[in-house]
């Protein structure tokens, strides 16, 4: 088995228009940095991108949305400083956005990859966030019931890889890169260092059945 | 040092940021794990008295978040829920975010200190999201914190900019989370939610109980 693809063009090439990307990292860490500008070069559109944030700056989910590639995005917190390319979009009424608590992002990401039907969560319960959606009691506690969010393709960042497809993570860049790779039927990591050896699987975190394809990209940005 | 507030024909003395932070951190026990939210709160741990561990918990996936790394030593990988480079403590652990949100649901952090528009009297908090349609909402994890954290703290300004008060009967944007606050800590005075409403746990010195009453809308009690 060799999940290695040659450099980030091959790696993206299989992303059609109107595909649901997910896409690994939180602020500046974890993101893929290397394979969002090869699927900006590659020119896939009306892209639903899920994230945690919708970009700063020029960088990353931001470039995306200046190239207006991006139909949607479901995040938890759009607003970041210098989040202007999302909130011009926005504003134009040229990008939907879906709000979902953090929490209740990375769990309904989780339960896609678990094979979930959904979860109950109290987190929302009562507010705007769980208008039209089930409630029950619990205990006489408010829960919502939340539905698995899947996604077609996976972007990712991890530290190193091995051609199985196991991943290790360094620092604060793990955050939701393994739930996605877990929830997406295609998920694809740029690792710093591809490992000509296994990785030790007592230091696996993301085991290489989750994920479908690995590229070198050795710039941490 | 305090500044002095003019506000609805009252002269109050409220406190700097700072002074607040500091406020704030006397009321963290050792051994506590606690999530400081984005914004203001970040500062409170730079106040905690000597001699108390309190392991931080971000949400980006690290317990034990340790002070800011010295210039031209950031990782670029470890940051904070405020995207600011932090370190790891002694002790710290990473993780990715299922699993940070278990703790945070889970009832597992113990005390949580959140920045908010308004606060009712009722506990309830609305910070995430204004009336202005425009402005693109953004809830991040504080919706998660506040159904599992037992003890949620709020530090904010007594009043908004425009002198309108933000300790309310009941909060008119939208609600982060129902009957959650435990304690509010203001430039002007520290409250806590009880069953009756907000009860006066102190004011700020040189403040009145009507001066501060003045510039709040729901009832406090003493």
């Amino acid at each position: 088995m060799d999940k290695t693809v040659t450099d980030l063009e091959s790696a993206v090439a299989p992303i059609p228009d109107g595909a649901s990307v997910m896409i690994g990292g939180f602020g500046s860490s974890g993101i893929p940095f290397g394979l969002i500008d090869a699927l900006l070069a590659q020119g896939a559109t009306g892209l639903t991108v899920i994230s945690n944030n919708a970009g700063a700056g020029e960088t990353g989910i931001a470039k995306l949305l200046k190239a207006g590639r991006v139909a949607k995005v479901i995040c938890s917190y759009p607003r970041s400083p210098g989040s202007i390319w999302f909130e011009k979009r926005y504003e134009a009424g040229e990008v939907a956005l879906e709000v979902v608590p953090q929490g209740t992002l990375a769990e309904r990401i989780r339960a896609a990859g678990a094979g979930l039907g959904g979860f109950l969560t109290p987190t929302g319960y009562g507010t705007l966030l769980a208008e039209g959606k089930e409630t029950r009691i619990i205990d006489g506690r408010g829960y919502v019931l939340e539905a698995p969010l899947p996604a077609d393709f996976a972007l990712l960042r991890a530290d190193r890889g091995d051609r199985w497809g196991n991943l290790s993570f360094h620092a604060t860049a793990r955050n939701f890169n393994p739930v996605m790779a877990m929830a997406s039927k295609h998920a694809v990591a740029e690792v710093r260092q591809l490992s000509d050896t296994p990785l030790d699987p007592e230091r696996v975190v993301t085991p290489g059945i989750f994920v479908q394809s690995v590229v070198e990209y050795g710039v941490r940005p | 040092m305090t500044t002095v507030l003019n506000l609805n024909g009252a002269r109050l003395t409220a406190l700097e940021d700072a002074e607040l932070a500091a406020r704030v951190a006397q009321d963290i026990p050792d051994g506590a794990y606690v999530n400081l939210g984005i914004g203001k709160p970040t500062h409170v741990s730079a106040y905690v008295p000597e001699g108390r561990e309190v392991i931080y918990h971000s949400e980006n996936g690290i317990l034990g978040v340790g002070p800011t790394p010295p210039e031209g030593e950031e990782d670029l990988e470890l940051i904070d829920a405020s995207k600011r480079y932090v370190t790891a403590a002694p002790g710290a652990a990473y993780f990715e975010h299922s699993d940070s949100f278990a703790m945070m649901r889970g009832g597992h952090i113990d005390i949580a200190v959140l920045g908010a528009y308004q606060v009712a009297e009722t506990g309830d908090l609305a910070n995430w999201a204004t009336l202005d349609e425009k402005f693109p909402p953004a809830v991040g994890g504080a919706m998660d914190l506040v159904v599992g954290v037992p003890r949620i703290l709020v530090m904010m300004r007594h009043v908004n900019r425009d002198g309108t008060p933000k300790l309310l009967k009941r909060c008119t944007y939208p609600l982060t989370g129902l009957g959650v606050v435990s304690r509010v800590y203001t430039d002007l005075a520290v409250l806590d939610v009880t069953p009756g409403g907000f009860r006066v746990v102190e004011l700020t010195k040189g403040n009145s109980l009507e001066d501060v009453q003045a510039v709040t809308e729901a009832k406090l009690l003493t």
